[in-house]
């Protein structure tokens, strides 16, 4: 791995996200429409507060996953991923000049959507606001790694928005949101352990209901980590640079 | 480096799709020169020129690029590649393309300059790619791969589609980059840029059918261009094919 090449690669996808306004604008709007559907939908009860920070670490997971998946693919057949792969360019260096860029979209995001929820939104939550950024930003860098990853198998685009129900919503329904983990039948509570998606909530969890929960989000964080370096180095082996 | 040869291609074999697209091959283009890849459509000119650049994968053979086996590390800045549709990104400006493409092999925006100067694009530097025509694109692309400042040039079809002008523009700046010691394979279907070329290479159904001068060629065929230089090896070559059937 080049630190220099990654870091110009990182610019180059931060300089084509910057180009297109309306994907700028989706990106930090969307989020903070659905928190706010979120509110509205549970007024006056509790449910809002709880599963609002979860979702806060979901949104960013789901949007980074369909956006990255969508880039790399584009990468792929307008045939720049062959010219990249032909230069200098290690396969490291792409993956991670990927998720660089993708992660520092994904700070502004978390920050945006997270300041709405508890501003605008009234979304109450126990433990300190930073930590809620810090997990909703790195659980964007799983969505992008994950979503560089997918892009590997998809020779379309049709294919590449079929991933997101296909790795996507079986995490979100084992990952505690819609019934508790310890709750779930034994089998699909053992598979929800290794999905990383049930960590991210976890810790969402974690920051909603306790003062202090960096005891709780710290091995969550560390496990959503391991998958995104997991994830990447998948990525980058999948690439190939001499194709039939 | 004038005298050494820029590829040297041994006994090349390439499937695709378990069908034999290139069925051994054997070429040497020399350095410093002009070399023209001529063919039809569907001849392996891509695939030989996907060999030199190392991103396409080999069943049989070798392939020497600058004194090394090709696809290796130490030449992939030493290696520009030009595919035939171009491939840049169309969400980024001219400039932002050449720009990255050249980063990427250490060289600043001085290079990036001249490279747009060369390609006849900097009056539309910053526009974004998509905005441009199907000629101009193709040209970023060719910029991206100038601006490296590449021992070797290896350009598929650089000039489809370009007027007549740019198309002459570029073959001029082929040469005086030959001129300075830099190698250049240019593939073409354009039978009439074949005397463009220092060197020809014409090529059908993955094999060479000749490697020699322009002049040479003519001379050889009794052909007065290299289109009808073609249609004459051809048939001479199917005359040999009865004889031994």
């Amino acid at each position: 791995m080049n630190p220099r090449l990654t870091l110009l690669t990182a610019s180059r996808v931060l300089q084509q996200i910057r180009a297109d306004h309306r994907t700028v604008a989706l990106l930090l709007i969307v989020p903070c429409v659905l928190m706010g559907l979120l509110a509205w939908v549970f007024q006056d009860t509790p449910v809002f507060d709880q599963v609002g920070p979860a979702l806060l670490g979901v949104f960013p997971f789901v949007v980074m996953f369909i956006v990255t998946s969508i880039a790399t693919l584009r990468e792929r057949t307008s045939g720049t991923l062959e010219r990249l792969l032909a230069g200098p360019l290690g396969k490291a260096d792409l993956m991670f000049g990927y998720a660089i860029a993708f992660g520092l979209v994904a700070i502004i995001q978390a920050l945006v959507a997270t300041a709405f929820a508890i501003y605008v939104c009234d979304l109450d939550v126990a433990g300190p606001v930073w930590v809620l950024v810090v997990i909703a930003v790195l659980d964007a860098v799983l969505g992008t790694a994950l979503g560089l990853l997918a892009s590997a198998f998809a020779h379309t685009e049709f294919q590449a928005v079929q991933f997101m129900p296909a790795f996507i919503l079986p995490q979100f329904l084992l990952c505690g949101l819609l019934v508790a983990r310890d709750r779930l039948p034994d089998v699909l509570s053992t598979i929800s352990d290794f999905l990383p998606l049930s960590y991210a909530v976890d810790a969402m969890s974690a920051v909603a209901s306790q003062v202090e929960p960096l005891g709780d989000v710290g091995p969550d964080l560390g496990i959503i980590a391991a998958w995104v370096v997991a994830a990447l180095v998948l990525g980058a082996l999948t690439l190939r640079r001499r194709t039939d | 480096m004038m005298n050494t040869a820029a590829i040297v291609i041994d006994d090349l074999l390439v499937r695709r799709g378990g069908v034999v697209v290139i069925p051994g091959l054997r070429v040497c283009v020399p350095a410093g020169q002009v070399v023209g890849l001529l063919g039809p459509s569907g001849s392996g000119k891509s695939t030989l020129m996907r060999a030199v650049v190392g991103v396409q994968k080999i069943a049989g053979g070798t392939v020497t690029v600058l004194g090394q086996v090709a696809g290796s590390p130490a030449l992939r800045s030493r290696v520009g590649y030009v595919t035939q549709s171009p491939s840049v990104y169309a969400d980024l400006t001219v400039r932002a393309n050449v720009a990255y493409f050249a980063g990427l092999v250490g060289q600043g925006s001085d290079a990036v300059d001249k490279a747009l100067a060369e390609v006849d694009l900097s009056a539309v530097a910053d526009r974004k790619v998509e905005r441009l025509s199907g000629g101009q694109r193709s040209r970023v692309s060719l910029a991206a791969a100038l601006a490296g400042d590449p021992e070797l040039l290896v350009l598929d079809e650089p000039t489809v589609g370009l007027d007549p002008v740019l198309r002459r523009d570029l073959w001029n700046l082929f040469h005086r980059l030959a001129g300075a010691g830099r190698s250049l394979l240019v593939s073409s279907h354009v039978m009439d840029e074949a005397t463009r070329c220092d060197r020809l290479l014409l090529m059908r159904d993955g094999s060479l059918l000749s490697d020699s001068t322009p002049d040479e060629l003519l001379a050889r065929t009794g052909a007065l261009d290299a289109e009808a230089a073609f249609l004459h090896l051809i048939d001479t070559a199917a005359d040999t094919a009865k004889e031994v059937v």
